[in-house]
């Protein structure tokens, strides 16, 4: 009987009460830092017992605006690391994966497997060259180098996705353009482009998350206070590197860092999922 | 056609093949396909100059003696010797195969009963999947962050909120000792990145046709043997997947070390690329730091290796 292999309503009722109790440890620290940063500062340097606030206050937010060079250019320079990534390697990946998709070119599945491939080198072991590179093209030290190695990083993974996003269009639609006398580089910005947007979505979430939230190269390729970025600088306030740590201000920076990947993940789920599970179902 | 194709009447020589196929496949003319090459030219040159010439100069780095300032000085394999003694280095490969082995098992033990449980169509489970999966998107570097001062034994969360339940009676400073620190340390990391496994495996549980289920359930198989004769074979490929995406990421860990710990209590958790960053970028000891950089990337190209074997085997069944 069908009836006897289901569990049991009560085995049910468990599970789902483990489900919720799990998922609220999930959101529990998203939560309790978020919580915690609206706290008056003198609260927010106490244990975070309860997480809110008791009256809710920008303080922490102000003593983090007293680091470096204040909130508004470390924030900047986040934003323009993370928007110069998504916009550099989003055009470069979407003229790439167009070729890729629809030209014929010597050893142009040479090439594109080399690209792929790239994906197995870490680059953390290419940031010792990268560091002499970017200071011999007076790029060291700079948010725009750091902009040219993010896209880079980016764009196997970006090429990819945009000759799928390519292949998924039927040939059909650019023959019929090709013969009402549209050029190749018409077809791509009137015709193809909306039919890969989907595809441009994901590789900008993709894109936007790492160079938002990317530690290591922000650390070694930025000596200049002012250029820090985000993590850096919350970094920066943590280790005391400008005197006593300041909780709440770690707590305003964490959750600073963390609304944006947050709301564009909430917002554009399908798909960013849709570029998680590429590897999977391909 | 922009030039004469062979002519039909004979068979093609090797050398037209060569050069036909070196035009293209046919089908486009000349100007378009030099509008192919255009169009991935921008990524070819992002490549080679931030990724290519890099690798490069890893290499030939590596055979030297390179200091910030002042001339490189040729050394041959002198850096590889060097490094074969090196205990600080092998100690932190050692230390980073430690973590690798008990994070990938962490993340997997939870991972795993997670993707089951959010598989089965229940009440909330749009719900339970974002919420599984919503601390993937923070940065490594925010949850750290937000994991140190959770663990702060005075402003913290964790230890004041035991000694208000009466767990513990005096505070606990987790991140003092080694091993606390490294659970800590584990178990953050599980937070933060189980829901990438979960996904993967969903994806790949999704994909198994309920047939196959039923029909198994209906032969008399049995919760485990389910799992293990017709569930597991079946995700087999999105497993070695989720596997290798844990494993590369947790070989290459740096940033939890850095943040949380310093690379402490007693430099217990250092990384290999947290070693490697401080030969480069603290002793500035450029060579030595490029011969070590080679030996995890060849690691990782290996690591990488095992995964299309894995992959491969399984698509051959």
């Amino acid at each position: 009987m069908a009836a006897s292999r289901r569990s049991p309503f009560a085995l049910d009722f468990a599970q789902q009460c483990l489900g919720f109790v799990i998922a609220a440890l999930f959101l529990a620290p998203l939560a309790w830092t978020a919580l915690s940063s609206l706290k008056p500062a003198a609260e927010a340097a106490l244990p975070p017992l309860p997480p809110w606030p008791s009256r809710i206050t920008y303080e922490t937010y102000q003593s983090l605006d007293g680091f470096g060079s204040g909130l508004v250019t470390h924030t900047a320079n986040s934003l323009f690391v993370a928007l110069g990534t998504v916009g550099l390697s989003g055009v470069v990946s979407l003229l790439a994966g167009y070729g890729f998709s629809r030209f014929h070119f010597p050893l142009k599945n040479v090439i594109f497997v080399l690209i792929i491939s790239t994906m197995m080198i870490p680059y953390q072991s290419l940031l010792t060259p990268l560091f002499l590179i970017l200071s011999w093209i007076g790029l060291s030290n700079s948010l725009v180098g750091l902009v040219l190695v993010y896209a880079t990083l980016q764009l196997p993974f970006s090429v990819f996705m945009m000759r799928n996003a390519f292949e998924a269009v039927p040939r059909e639609i650019d023959e019929a353009a090709r013969i009402d006398g549209c050029g190749g580089v018409r077809i791509l910005t009137r015709i193809m482009f909306p039919l890969v947007a989907p595809g441009i979505i994901t590789v900008s979430i993709f894109a936007f998350l790492a160079s938002w939230n990317e530690f290591l190269a922000a650390l070694i390729l930025l000596t200049d206070n002012k250029l820090f970025t985000l993590p850096i600088l919350v970094t920066a306030v943590r280790s005391g590197q400008f005197g006593t740590v300041d909780w709440g201000a770690v707590q305003a920076g964490v959750t600073l860092m963390m609304m944006p990947c947050l709301l564009l993940f909430l917002l554009l789920q399908r798909y960013y999922m849709r570029g998680l599970t590429a590897g999977a179902v391909k | 056609m922009a030039s004469p194709a062979a002519p039909a009447t004979r068979k093609e020589t090797w050398k037209e093949k060569l050069r036909r196929s070196l035009r293209g496949e046919g089908g486009v003319v000349g100007q378009e396909r030099w509008l192919g090459v255009l169009l991935i030219l921008p990524a070819l040159v992002l490549l080679t100059a931030f990724f290519l010439v890099p690798l490069v100069m890893v290499g030939w780095m590596s055979l030297h003696n390179w200091p910030l300032l002042g001339r490189p000085r040729f050394i041959g394999l002198r850096n590889y010797a060097t490094m074969l003694t090196d205990t600080g280095f092998w100690h932190a490969l050692w230390f980073s195969a430690k973590y690798t082995i008990v994070v990938t098992i962490a993340i997997f033990a939870v991972a795993f009963p997670l993707a089951f449980f959010v598989e089965r169509p229940r009440p909330f489970v749009g719900f339970f999947r974002t919420a599984f999966f919503l601390p993937v998107v923070l940065g490594l570097g925010s949850a750290s962050l937000l994991w140190v001062w959770l663990s702060n034994v005075d402003f913290g969360l964790f230890s004041p909120a035991l000694m208000k339940l009466g767990l513990i009676d005096r505070p606990v400073s987790w991140l003092m000792q080694p091993t606390s620190a490294f659970i800590s340390i584990i178990v953050m990391v599980v937070w933060k990145a189980s829901g990438t496994s979960i996904v993967l495996l969903l994806t790949g549980l999704q994909a198994i046709p309920p047939e196959l289920k039923e029909a198994a359930s209906i032969d008399g198989a049995r919760g485990w043997q389910r799992f293990r004769y017709i569930t597991f074979p079946l995700i087999r490929r999105t497993f070695a997947l989720a596997l290798i995406l844990s494993v590369t990421h947790s070989v290459l860990a740096f940033d939890q070390f850095y943040i949380i710990t310093a690379g402490g209590p007693d430099n217990s958790m250092l990384s290999a690329v947290y070693w490697i960053m401080n030969t480069s970028f603290v002793s500035f000891k450029l060579g030595y730091g490029a011969a070590l950089s080679i030996a995890l990337l060849a690691l990782l190209v290996l690591l990488s290796i095992v995964q299309l074997y894995l992959l491969r085997t399984k698509e051959g069944q």
